[in-house]
């Protein structure tokens, strides 16, 4: 009897497993699909303003928040869609967004920097390096206030290090234990500047200066991440205090699509290997090929889909209508 | 019975305190808010009634505590942030034009901020170029942010009570020489709309519109006008975005001549903006030039003689009043 629930329950933590991580798959594919329509759109001239990739970290955000609650926060960054899909939003009204449309997150007010959705707890992206480390430990301070059980994951790139406002937050959270999760995505650039330029000392190491719980990730491992995120994340919502979350990536496209001479500041070689070697959707089909949780023809099913529903996603937002002009001045207060 | 009078000071925390009993979710945090109740003692006796919890001393750290402000109103509470002094709002710029002002906007509506700021103004109390300042006209060039400036006991209770009550950020600017000014506050809940002035005084000969602490002057001015036969009207717009044109314009047109005074520097700040829509609105009715009275446009000195001179007076005012009317002395 005991054997058998033993064999039921290993089944099931199997099944379990295995599906978070096709699922943790499934949205590394969609996130990397909604990027290279981003960048077809872009290239072809039919979404206006500036598009940065977030190709290459996807990982990170999937490892994150795959182990986030729908009512826990995040705060994004102008590299955000990653972050954005992750977090539960809807490729349809995220592309009519990029687009300008009424139809978008944002109504079109927004655009690819600043897309914002309360249903699925996303504060919003924000287009200030380091501008939303104030809201994110905000968030958290509410929850923690009502009671709530939520957690803030605050999403920025190792370029806000240089702001001084990550500091005093950070000080903050410590010192009233706030549910909050710094995660450093560093892929190494800020900008066109390599970050050993910019940033003295450790990374890790500011956030020991205020005694928060501090981890360094491979940012190309979703499992990994996930692990990690899983521990920082229980910890603070059980009232443990902050947590900050260096993980090492890299961006594989310009700082934004039109940034494409890029050997100044990086070589193609230094791409290919990230492309090659370190790529985090390949890195886990891989693995999973390996356990035996898929085969490379399942995998090729999640990406075809992935593909027709991020091409459907597009096609609505083209042709989705812009907002009226009298909505220009609407929403400005509450 | 007597009217009961509070300070100004006084009147500020009835509002905060009655608030805080209302509403769980108002809190107040900034720089020695709780035991110490900022420099000014505004905040006397808050911590004792409402914890630790919701009245929170935070570090110096005046951009980082903004933010928080900023995420814990958009995830469900009412935070009352305090920066000590106006000047060091220069601190918050990003967490208040970028973040604040822009969230409820840029989210097409979705998110909303509702939080005050409450911090201070004014100068001659000898502190020097750095808290000295009046710098509510970079909040009112701001869409997305609801300035006020209450220049009574009375109003800074009922407009307090309006802005914790709104939805959106709003910058609560308090004349800090104002702070032991006696008026008749009652004790019962009351609040002011925001966009609607206040005719302090009627007259018929001059306008004078005033702001926060200017509007005191522009009072003590106008009996020392009524002795030499000039009658003025004190228009006090009590809010500058939103701000009630009407009545501005309408007092205008009915005395033909205005001086419009705000302690902010009238160069390109809240004194030239409502000497434009007055302009704009009542140019016809006009029968002398609009004239602006602010803060002379230097950095504010510490030297008493040098400082005294750079905020308009009640005698600078009857003198510009005066020659608007065609009346030498």
């Amino acid at each position: 009897m005991s054997s058998t629930t033993s064999n039921t329950e290993a089944a099931r933590e199997t099944t379990t497993e295995k599906d978070l991580w096709l699922q943790a798959y499934r949205q590394m594919v969609r996130i990397r699909l909604f990027e290279e329509q981003v960048n077809e759109l872009y290239t072809r001239a039919l979404m206006p303003g500036l598009a940065h990739l977030y190709s290459g970290e996807e990982a990170v955000a999937v490892g994150i928040c795959e182990t986030l609650r729908l009512d826990d926060y995040i705060t994004s960054t102008h590299r955000g869609h990653g972050h954005c899909l992750a977090k539960g939003a809807s490729p349809d009204r995220m592309f009519a967004e990029l687009l300008g449309k009424e139809a978008g997150y944002c109504r079109g007010k927004g655009g690819s920097m600043h897309i914002a959705d309360p249903a699925t707890g996303n504060l919003g992206a924000n287009a200030i390096v380091g501008g939303s480390v104030g809201i994110a430990t905000g968030a958290a301070f509410a929850a923690k206030r009502l009671g709530n059980g939520r957690v803030a994951v605050c999403f920025f790139g190792e370029g806000a290090l240089g702001q001084g406002s990550l500091y005093e937050v950070m000080n903050l959270a410590q010192l009233w234990k706030l549910p909050v999760i710094y995660v450093c995505e560093n892929n190494l650039y800020n900008e066109y500047t390599h970050y050993t330029e910019t940033t003295a000392g450790t990374i890790l190491g500011r956030a020991g200066a205020f005694g928060l719980e501090a981890a360094l990730v491979d940012g190309q491992d979703v499992r990994a991440v996930y692990e990690v995120a899983t521990r920082l994340v229980t910890r603070a919502r059980a009232g443990n205090g902050p947590a900050f979350l260096q993980a090492d990536t890299y961006r594989y496209s310009g700082h934004h699509v039109g940034d494409i001479n890029r050997e100044y500041y990086r070589s193609k070689q230094e791409e290919q290997h990230w492309k090659s070697e370190r790529d985090p959707i390949k890195l886990h089909a891989g693995w999973l090929i390996g356990q035996g949780h898929a085969e490379p023809p399942s995998l090729e099913k999640i990406t075809a889909e992935a593909r027709a529903e991020m091409e459907a996603a597009v096609k609505f937002a083209v042709s989705a209508p812009y907002p009226s002009v009298d909505q220009v001045d609407q929403d400005i207060y509450a | 019975m007597p009217e009961r009078e509070l300070t100004f000071a006084q009147a500020v925390r009835e509002a905060l305190a009655e608030e805080m009993r209302r509403d769980t979710s108002v809190c107040i945090f900034g720089e020695d808010v709780a035991e110490a109740g900022t420099p000014f003692k505004v905040l006397s006796g808050l911590v004792e009634e409402f914890g630790s919890e919701r009245v929170i001393d935070t570090p110096i750290s005046e951009a980082g505590f903004t933010g928080i402000g900023v995420g814990a109103a958009m995830a469900g509470l009412r935070p009352v942030v305090d920066i000590m002094f106006g000047d060091f709002l220069t601190l918050t710029m990003d967490q208040m034009v970028n973040q604040a002002a822009k969230v409820h906007y840029m989210s097409g509506g979705r998110w909303k901020v509702p939080m005050v700021v409450r911090t201070t103004l004014g100068a001659t109390r000898r502190s020097a170029a750095q808290h000295s300042q009046s710098l509510h006209a970079w909040f009112s060039h701001v869409p997305g942010l609801k300035v006020v400036l209450p220049s009574t006991p009375y109003d800074a209770k009922g407009l307090l009570k309006t802005a914790i009550r709104d939805e959106n950020p709003v910058v609560f600017f308090e004349d800090k020489m104002m702070y032991k000014l006696k008026g008749p506050v009652p004790a019962d809940d009351y609040t002011i709309p925001f966009g609607v002035a206040d005719v302090k005084r009627e007259g018929e000969d001059i306008t004078l519109v005033a702001t926060s602490s200017m509007v005191q002057v522009a009072l003590g001015a106008a009996i020392l006008l009524e002795k030499e036969g000039i009658s003025a009207e004190v228009v006090d717009p009590r809010t500058t975005w939103p701000l009630d044109e009407k009545t501005i314009i309408e007092s205008v047109k009915k005395t033909s001549r205005v001086i419009v005074l705000d302690e902010g520097y009238g160069r390109y700040g809240v004194a030239s903006e409502l000497a434009a829509v007055i302009a704009e609105g009542a140019f016809y009715d006009l029968d002398a030039p609009v004239r602006r009275m602010g803060a002379m446009h230097v950095p504010i000195p510490f030297s008493p003689p040098l400082e005294d001179v750079t905020v308009p007076t009640e005698e600078s005012v009857v003198e510009a009043a005066r020659q608007l009317c065609g009346k030498r002395q």
